[in-house]
């Protein structure tokens, strides 16, 4: 079991996430396998985080609980003050929608929404009108750098304009906290660069705190800190100073 | 257009195949099942219209049809000489001493012979009877062996023609014209004079006697005192109501079957839809994922399958109605089981068949929609997700 909390730590900047004591497991054939096991860590606002770790290591069980679309056998998971575990359904339903921009690795796109109908998704869950809606799709894509591609169909980019797509969809409702799961897995090296360049700018300029589970170590660079999984535990915590 | 309809709109355009021939089968049933009604309510508007609120008609007591019933002659007189009959133009009161007698010809093309309705009328018919107007050729002559045919007999029954002569008890009857009753009953009858008639057929009675009254509200106040005279054994009904109470046999059973057939139908259409929506939230499991990812609650997916379920079976009402209102250049003629005569009535599309059928289309479409959307709703996030 490993313990590590901000307040521990001599900075003492704020914490955004706070888990305490969380474990999970899945049964998978009859048999109960853990995944996580009574893991305690804070994450700090404006952090950009990497979780890193072998296959089956439990990273991506551990970012779907901080986002809120897994939950707990055990443990709280409190952010910005609110322990998620104890929402029920449709109240978790409403808080990822206000507080968590979503970033997958295949993308995920609506494949009949064009990519400003795809960004516009997220704010029909507000009360936004329909000319706001479009006003604010617009210039997500902007910031991602798709302004002349809002008319497209996810079928019609590139696999790095349609992460960027993603990028525009996770961040359109201005949520608290980017939770991105291998976002350059299925990207080129220049894409994914331009990818990375734009979570890096979010984490930085828009003070977006993101996490992000990848394989890619060079992608894992452009965190503020990384964060090692081993076996459902963390094994270690580097902390990166970033020109 | 809200961008979740446009969303399940454009879904369904991407898998138009499927949804193409699930949504055809949907159309056969709704097709059916809006046939039938139209069937149904063209058989009860054709009897409806034969009768007017403004007639009374007195048959025998519990007789249901009048070639059941017997009226002699002194109770017709009674009948005429009450009050509440209007007085017509030539001072005679309006009343219609009519004898109904069926009479079998074959029909044309050599299909088996019917039984048609000859209706032996009195100098007033055609002014108790505004709905009934000559369209060609000229009216019988009272006294005469002339007869007159209604226009849904014309081309049904050999040799019923204007010109052509029909052998019938035992005298040749010439048809001396054509008479258009505004699509009602009578439409499919023979009218020539009673008197003629009864003497050819023996008889020294009548079926029934109509009247025409001066006031509609009277009926009550001269049903209550005619049924109520010993000398009379005569019930009084509204000429629309006896009338419209023929209709209920045939159309019972045309009820019964439609609404056999249609359910049976349906069941199939409604497999065919679920199959095709489990396929629908299959495919479209990381997207349902992605969905609730995103906040979207599990009320919001199934609302959003259950929508798509709906528009597919929008479009089968849209087709099946099409072709349903096709039907209405369609003529039917059939026996009718309480008169047992032949009657000939038109396929009629009512807003209440077409409402009906919507909900009907609806139903088959939430019923077929609604386990794959339960489904999709109930889906674990991460393992929607997964399956990306």
């Amino acid at each position: 079991m490993t313990v590590l909390r901000v307040s521990d730590a001599p900075t003492g900047e704020d914490v955004l996430i706070a888990l305490s004591d969380v474990s999970k497991s899945y049964r998978r054939g009859g048999q109960i396998v853990p995944v996580l096991s009574k893991l305690t860590f804070d994450i700090r606002r404006k952090e950009f985080l990497a979780l890193m770790g072998p296959s089956g290591s439990g990273k991506s069980t551990l970012l779907n609980l901080i986002a809120g679309i897994d939950s707990p056998d055990h443990g709280s998971i409190e952010v910005g003050g609110e322990d998620i575990t104890l929402l029920p359904e449709a109240d978790l339903a409403d808080w990822r929608a206000a507080n968590v921009g979503f970033i997958f690795q295949f993308y995920n796109l609506m494949p009949v929404l064009t990519a400003l109908e795809n960004v516009e998704l997220p704010l029909t869950l507000t009360s936004l009108g329909r000319r706001d809606r479009r006003d604010r799709a617009q210039l997500a894509l902007s910031l991602v750098g798709l302004s002349d591609r809002v008319k497209h169909l996810p079928s019609e980019l590139s696999g790095g304009q349609q992460q960027r797509v993603a990028i525009a969809r996770a961040i359109v409702t201005d949520p608290t906290m980017l939770v991105a799961d291998e976002p350059t897995g299925d990207l080129d090296r220049q894409s994914a660069e331009e990818v990375l360049e734009i979570m890096q700018r979010l984490n930085r300029d828009l003070g977006k705190t993101i996490v992000m589970v990848t394989h890619d170590r060079r992608a894992a660079a452009r965190a503020r800190r990384i964060m090692h999984l081993e076996k459902g535990d963390l094994s270690y915590l580097v902390e990166q100073r970033l020109e | 257009m809200p961008l979740l309809l446009a969303y399940s709109l454009r879904n369904l355009y991407v898998r138009k195949l499927t949804n193409l021939l699930t949504a055809t089968g949907m159309a056969l049933v709704v097709f059916v099942y809006a046939a039938v009604l139209m069937l149904d309510s063209g058989l009860k508007q054709t009897l409806v219209a034969t009768g007017e609120d403004t007639n009374v008609i007195f048959v025998r007591r519990s007789a249901e049809v009048e070639i059941q019933s017997l009226i002699d002659r002194r109770q017709a007189r009674i009948i005429e000489s009450q009050p509440e009959v209007v007085i017509g133009a030539e001072g005679a009161p309006l009343v219609s001493k009519e004898s109904a007698v069926l009479i079998s010809r074959p029909r044309r093309g050599g299909k088996q012979a019917s039984n048609v309705l000859v209706r032996g009328v009195g100098p007033a018919a055609l002014a108790v009877r505004p709905q009934v107007r000559l369209a060609e050729g000229r009216m019988f002559r009272p006294g005469s062996n002339e007869i007159v045919i209604g226009r849904a007999l014309a081309g049904r029954f050999e040799d019923v023609e204007i010109g052509s002569s029909l052998r019938f008890a035992h005298r040749e009857w010439k048809i001396v014209g054509r008479f258009d009753a505004g699509g009602s009953g009578f439409d499919s009858e023979i009218w020539g004079d009673s008197e003629q008639l009864m003497q050819s057929f023996r008889r020294d009675f009548f079926s029934s006697v109509t009247v025409r009254l001066a006031d509609r509200s009277s009926f009550d106040t001269l049903k209550a005192r005619l049924e109520a005279d010993p000398r009379l054994t005569i019930e009084a009904k509204r000429e629309r109501i006896f009338y419209e109470e023929q209709s209920r046999l045939l159309s019972g059973f045309i009820q019964m079957l439609g609404i056999t057939l249609s359910v049976m139908f349906s069941l199939g259409a409604v497999i065919g839809a679920t199959i095709t929506m489990y396929a629908a939230v299959a495919s479209r499991m990381m997207e349902v994922g992605v969905l609730r990812a995103l906040g979207f609650r599990r009320s919001r997916i199934l609302v959003a399958f259950l929508v798509e379920a709906l528009l597919l079976a929008l479009v089968g009402w849209v087709v099946g109605l099409s072709f349903a209102s096709l039907m209405m250049q369609v003529k039917i003629s059939t026996l009718n089981w309480t008169s047992l005569s032949e009657l000939a009535f038109r396929f009629v599309l009512t807003p209440e068949i077409v409402l009906r059928s919507l909900v009907f289309a609806l139903v088959m479409g939430f019923l077929g929609g609604f386990l794959p959307a339960v489904r999709a709703a109930r889906m674990k996030i991460v393992d929607a997700l997964r399956v990306a």
